[in-house]
């Protein structure tokens, strides 16, 4: 008896009439006719990612370089909370003085129960709102982003993309490595079509946006 | 070899389904609700989208030269996957790949695993299966998990609990989950979901996904989804086991640019899902440790040997032809008698099955060509029902009133004097049922007709009739 795979093999090869030629060149003529490369200012790109991330209810501050550590205490007083779990390698110079950090290595349970995340990103696209976590040391591996109920994330304006095919051509050169797109805080629309803000993943999404 | 979509080779026709369920007008009212919702918020970030025709078309190529080169595609993914530390297996069936997957369950001794969202495990039973291994299957989806606790079938591809208003959900939650108390606020609903998964997310050993997209250049695999369900099964476990039909490969990685523009607004009117997760093979201290890809046949080679139907196999699932259906919003999915529901269900069950079963679901639709427009990836269903129905009238399983009438109709239109001949004895034999130029009712054998709709009764002269009389008289 063929084994499972040589018979799906086959039985493709047979519906098809045998192995098709001319694949490379086939591929490169599928037509792409949409929209690739975006157009607008840097300006209008940031305002439009700001909109996106307000329309799925996650909370945007504004911060300048070398500000990003004050704006990290702002949120943290604002979200009564005083410690958060952090990725490896994130900047020493993004944490404020008065708060505790703890640098990634906990079980599942103690990340359950800490207070919230913070991390980095990878890229962020501004027509969908996405932002692009790179789950290798600088943005943590994939538990520490999720199991939190407080994802603070920060985005520089420098890694934000119009497009989604201009996001795709960045993620592609990392495609190795686990990554997750998020847009927004975790959100079902299961009930009524109504939609709840917070189901498993983080319920609450602050994005430190940095020019 | 057998090939089963669910319980559909054991669900009543259509139309049998369908009269009970249009009948329920709770199920009714939340269906029409929820689709109503849905089309609304799609209109809207479609409408917002320059290139969307653009996106459409070449969605469509792409899946199209998947399928034409689908054995090569299949292999790259294999050998991609395998590199970055996965094992591939392969499935000519339902019940071999849920022996491949409870065999893995078994191999890590666990009782139980969680589940994110996968309509490709309902069609092979998966659960049933795992139950029967002894293993307890949680479904991880607020919406899988109002139809697993409410011991309920799914009825919509994306939202499968559509059916079902609050107070239902509350009652099912209330009843399972050893709730004191409970409102039946939509947010509290969901936390209740939270509390009553957290705790298995964090514990189970083992979890079970399907595939948004298999990608066969890097072998990376996508799991698009909203709830965040989906990203604690396939990061926290010690072994995620992905269950995917063979038409879910996409060539390349860049190919997403195309699919994550078209699967979000068209699933759920959204610019975007909240959370994608795109992972390859095994990453050292990060999620699994384990990985396995079980590739499904399951009837799609077939789908895949007829040439007229195979677009079928393009589908990305995204449920845009169901809301965008006027049968799917009178009856809701229960009447389709499968996991697919809707336009591509009745296109997709049916040749999944080679036909024994679901003759009647090409026939669930009125050819509006609805479903048609919305399809991200342009399949065109209302000519593969056609298509379809012909092959049911080919294997000689049409009703007898259907070829009679068509046997006659191919006489009465052989010829003019057949033709003449027929209008003549039609007038004459649709005296007794004919008032006011209306024929309200046909005797049995047609009353199917007439028994929601008047047919109008044939004139005292026709066209033809009218013409020679008029050259006659006017002497051309």
């Amino acid at each position: 008896m063929s084994s499972a795979r040589d018979e799906i093999l086959e039985r493709v090869r047979d519906a098809m009439g045998g192995s098709t030629p001319g694949r490379e060149a086939e591929y490169a003529a599928i037509p792409r006719n949409y929209i690739r490369m975006g157009s607008l200012s840097p300006a209008e790109k940031r305002d439009l990612f700001v909109d996106r991330l307000h329309d799925y209810g996650a909370t945007v501050f504004y911060s300048r370089e070398g500000e990003v550590a004050a704006w990290v205490a702002d949120a943290l007083k604002i979200r009564q909370k005083n410690s958060l779990l952090i990725p490896r390698d994130l900047p020493r110079a993004w944490l404020p003085e008065g708060f505790s950090f703890f640098r990634e290595g906990a079980s599942y349970e103690e990340v359950d129960r800490s207070e919230g995340v913070l991390t980095d990103c990878a890229l962020a696209i501004a027509m969908t709102g996405s932002i692009v976590l790179r789950h290798s040391a600088g943005e943590a591996r994939r538990a520490l982003s999720l199991i939190p109920d407080y994802h603070l994330c920060v985005v520089f304006g420098s890694q934000v993309v119009e497009t989604v095919p201009e996001g795709i051509e960045q993620m592609k050169a990392f495609a190795e490595i686990p990554m997750t797109t998020i847009a927004g805080p975790s959100a079902t629309a299961d009930i009524e079509m109504i939609r709840v803000k917070g189901v498993h993943g983080p319920r609450t999404l602050d994005v430190i946006l940095v020019s | 070899m057998s090939t089963y979509v669910g319980e559909a080779a054991d669900a009543p026709k259509f139309q049998t389904a369908a009269k009970s369920l249009v009948a329920d007008t709770q199920v009714r009212h939340n269906v029409r609700h929820a689709t109503e919702v849905i089309r609304a918020k799609r209109a809207k970030v479609v409408g917002e989208m320059a290139d969307w025709q653009e996106l459409r078309e070449s969605g469509h190529e792409i899946k199209e030269h998947v399928l034409r080169h689908l054995d090569f595609y299949l292999e790259q993914f294999e050998t991609a996957c395998t590199a970055a530390g996965g094992t591939v297996h392969w499935a000519r069936d339902a019940d071999e790949a849920n022996s491949i997957i409870v065999g893995l369950v078994k191999a890590q001794q666990a009782k139980e695993v969680i589940k994110v969202k996968t309509m490709t495990s309902d069609e092979i039973r998966l659960n049933v299966a795992l139950e029967a291994a002894g293993i307890t299957p949680y479904e991880t989806d607020l919406a899988d998990l109002i139809v697993q606790l409410g011991e309920d079938k799914p009825s919509h591809i994306v939202v499968p609990a559509l059916h079902r208003n609050r107070a239902e959900i509350r009652q099912i939650f209330l009843d399972k989950m050893n709730l004191g108390e409970l409102s039946d606020r939509p947010e509290d609903l969901a936390a209740a979901a939270r509390v009553y998964l957290r705790e298995k997310f964090l514990r189970v050993p083992v979890a079970i996904s399907g595939a948004n997209f298999a990608i066969a250049n890097t072998g990376s695999v996508c799991v698009v989804e909203s709830e965040g369900n989906g990203r604690m099964c396939v990061s926290l476990p010690k072994v995620l086991i992905s269950l995917i039909g063979i038409e879910k490969i996409i060539p390349t990685f860049q190919d997403l640019e195309v699919f994550l523009q078209t699967l979000p607004r068209s699933a759920t009117g959204e610019r975007m899902n909240p959370y994608n997760s795109i992972w390859t093979g095994v990453t050292p201290e990060d999620g699994p440790q384990e990985f396995h890809v079980v590739l499904l046949d399951n009837g799609r080679t077939k789908v895949l040997a007829d040439r007229e139907a195979r677009e079928t196999l393009d589908c990305i699932r995204c449920g845009a032809c169901l809301n965008a259906c006027p049968v799917y919003r009178q009856t809701g999915g229960h009447a389709y008698g499968s996991v697919y529901a809707g336009p591509i269900g009745a296109i997709l069950t049916p040749q999944l099955q080679s036909m024994e079963h679901s003759q009647t679901l090409p026939y669930a639709s009125s050819l509006c060509g609805a479903c048609y427009e919305v399809c991200p990836v342009k399949i065109n269903i209302p000519e593969i029902l056609i298509h379809l129905r012909h092959r049911v009238v080919e294997d000689g399983d049409a009703p007898w009133i259907e070829k009679m009438a068509m046997k006659a109709a191919s006489y009465v239109l052989e010829s003019p004097e057949h033709l003449d001949r027929a209008r003549k004895l039609g007038r004459i034999a649709q005296r007794p049922f004919a008032t006011n130029g209306v024929i309200s009712h046909l005797p049995f054998g047609l009353d199917a007709w007439t028994g929601v709709r008047d047919l109008p009764a044939m004139p005292d002269e026709s066209f033809r009739e009218w013409w020679v009389k008029r050259e006659r008289e006017t002497g051309r």
